[in-house]
């Protein structure tokens, strides 16, 4: 098992209604010189959450104590920008264990999926309901429910259904990785290299 | 069945497709760098893995490099640490390292190609979202997590569904002082940073034929910031004289064999693309970005567009040229510039320094700027050299520096000051990404070049 499963979360959220929230931003890159997968939780958002002199900056979600929970939603375009998993490594790393956005970057979008954080992404319309929602009741849960593929606000006050490819979905559900599936055909793979010259 | 560029070299490397899921892509190169290599290594040896084919993975030390003295040991001990682990896993694993100080150490997107690891037709992959530059000699490349990269040593393959694919044709030609950034600017600009998102993108059209293998792999190197994975141009003969006799190409009969191959790379007649856009090259200016994505860039001569008339929310608009401190409506040209950079694996090869020595020759640098000039590669910087640019660069009071990415991303030492203005080649203007509060304008190297004399934002053809 290479990370926790995923099945059915139920939590409050946290609001960022920003578009084209790049991973600059998430972890600015001077926070990249690691060489284990420890700590980044600390330093997400580090320049929206932080001044320059490391006192935190009160307009900024996560120093609101208004808002809290296991599940970040974020405006259109989420995580573009820089290849780099330490922007989902943050955001796992803080407690978050899903993130809610109209449109997500493919590379980010892949990163949490192979870390067992779940994307979701949702119509433009419900995720405008859902930003509306929270910020009037801070205390309305999301429920994100992976085998049936859907996502409700508050107590059934509306849903909607959501995509991801079964292969994926078997992954989170299992916290299996790829690494252990392709460790099983790796004969297929190495009959594949063989014939394929460098 | 009609097949684009892009299916002919995924299909071929296809080990298995997963129904409803994803494929098993083969990957033939593999690029690893210190920044996003390191817990990928450390996963292996917790599985208890090795490394499958070392002989297809090259290493080199680019994002965390000092530019200035780097025969000196390395004074962050963070970025010390992480260059001692790369040389280390390399020597673990028997990858090539091309570490700080070798003669083949640089940018991984400008060394790959210039020894040969970059041909058409291969998989390349890396964990840096602009591994699309290889893209230019009609590769499919993409930047992977580190997850992947952990996939890629322990077995050679990563786990993909394919993407959809987009051709963006250009016919004509470009106008004087315009270069392939302006043409990547230009397109960013109209698509958005997720307008191709989802899509691998071929260029197509008399433009990119034009276009030398740099400027090629400047325009791919920029398909990322519209959301691409990857972009690609079908090998042509500039392709194929570019990488020939090069270390790592084919040589004698298997260059024969191999151009049999690369000659058949190409998108054939009526086949289908998900989506097509076609512009006309002699349209474009010299661009510059003026907000905090590098979809927020217009004509150099144009003024800064409102709200109101931009799509999607105007409370990001707001926030972006709030840090900014730009207005709506304002013109570019003549604002202010405090720091020039030159460099990148955007704009840091030899091409892009002869630009910008074509402007700066016989100028003295304004006294209010302080510019960087840093090669992508000792390839380049030697070329510099050699070709008697530093010379010019010298006369025009301007110093050069050791390759590295240097300020594109400034986790070096290379760190623009909060608040300050630098115009630079590089291919992101998010906030900070340049340091902490640094104002980012995106530009080619003409317009970087004509800021770096003047002081401020300058039209380069005024100066042509």
């Amino acid at each position: 098992m290479a990370y926790d499963s995923f099945n059915i979360l139920t939590s409050t959220a946290v609001p960022l209604p920003i578009e084209n929230v790049d991973t600059d931003q998430i972890i600015p890159a001077r926070f990249l010189k690691a060489t284990e997968r420890k700590g980044f939780g600390d330093n997400l958002f580090r320049d929206w959450r932080y001044n320059q002199d490391d006192s935190p900056k009160t307009d900024f979600v996560l120093n609101n104590s208004t808002y809290s929970g296991k599940i970040l939603v974020g405006g259109r375009n989420f995580g573009s920008g820089s290849s780099r998993e330490h922007a989902a490594w943050a955001i796992y790393d803080y407690g978050f264990r899903c993130v809610v956005s109209s449109f997500f970057a493919d590379i980010f979008r892949n990163n949490c999926l192979n870390i067992g954080v779940l994307p979701v992404q949702v119509s433009p319309e419900f995720l405008n309901q859902i930003f509306e929602v929270i910020e009037q009741d801070p205390d309305t849960t999301l429920t994100v429910d992976l085998l049936n593929q859907k996502i409700t606000l508050g107590a059934a006050e509306a849903s909607e259904n959501f995509e991801i490819n079964s292969y994926k979905k078997e992954n989170l559900l299992n916290g299996y990785d790829d690494i252990d599936y392709l460790n099983n055909i790796k004969t297929q793979i190495k009959d594949f290299a063989s014939n394929t010259p460098l | 069945m009609k097949k684009t560029l892009f299916d002919k070299v995924w299909d071929s490397h296809v080990v298995k497709s997963i129904d409803q899921g994803p494929d098993v892509l083969f990957i033939d190169r593999h690029m690893v760098h210190e920044v996003t290599s390191p817990v990928a290594f450390l996963g292996l040896k917790n599985r208890k893995l090795p490394v499958l084919y070392p002989e297809r993975t090259f290493a080199t030390a680019d994002h965390n490099t000092p530019t200035i003295n780097q025969h000196l040991p390395v004074a962050d001990p963070l970025s010390r640490n992480q260059l001692k682990a790369l040389e280390e896993n390399a020597n673990e694993h028997g990858i090539s390292y091309w570490g700080l100080g070798h003669q083949k150490n640089g940018i991984v997107h400008v060394v790959g190609p210039e020894y040969g690891i970059t041909q058409p037709g291969a998989t390349i992959v890396c964990g840096d979202s602009h591994t699309s530059t290889h893209g230019a000699f009609g590769a499919i490349a993409f930047g992977i997590g580190t997850s992947e990269v952990e996939m890629v040593l322990a077995t050679q393959c990563i786990m993909q569904p394919k993407p959809k694919k987009m051709r963006i044709t250009m016919n004509g030609s470009l106008n004087k002082g315009v270069t392939p950034k302006d043409v990547a600017l230009f397109i960013i600009s109209k698509l958005t940073t997720s307008g191709a998102t989802g899509y691998f993108v071929e260029y197509a059209g008399e433009v990119f034929e034009d276009l030398s293998m740099e400027g090629r792999m400047t325009v791919c190197n920029l398909s990322i910031e519209m959301g691409a994975r990857g972009g690609m141009i079908a090998p042509d003969k500039k392709t194929f004289d570019y990488i020939k006799d090069r270390e790592f190409t084919p040589k004698g009969s298997d260059w024969t064999k191999a151009m049999k191959y690369w000659k058949t790379l190409h998108t054939d007649e009526g086949a289908a693309f998900d989506k097509e856009f076609t512009y006309d090259g002699a349209e474009i200016d010299p661009m510059i970005t003026f907000g905090t994505n590098p979809g927020m860039g217009m004509s150099i001569t144009k003024a800064i567009p409102s709200a109101s008339d931009i799509e999607g929310g105007k409370t990001t608009y707001e926030k972006s040229l709030e840090y900014m401190g730009y207005k709506e409506g304002e013109h570019m040209v003549g604002k202010p510039i405090d720091y020039v950079f030159i460099g990148s694996c955007t704009n840091g090869r030899i091409e892009d320094f002869r630009a910008f020595a074509s402007i700066v020759k016989g100028h003295k640098r304004a006294k209010n700027v302080t510019a960087w000039l840093v090669p992508g590669s000792h390839k380049v910087l030697n070329a510099i050299k050699d070709e008697g640019l530093l010379d010019v660069f010298e006369a025009a009071e301007f110093k050069l520096r050791e390759p590295g990415c240097s300020a594109c991303l400034a986790m070096n030492d290379d760190k623009i000051p909060a608040g300050k203005y630098a115009v630079s080649t590089s291919n992101r203007n998010f906030e900070g990404r340049q340091g902490p509060g640094s104002r980012t304008l995106l530009a080619s190297p003409l317009v970087a070049a004509a800021a770096a004399i003047t002081g401020k934002i300058t039209d380069p053809r005024t100066l042509i």
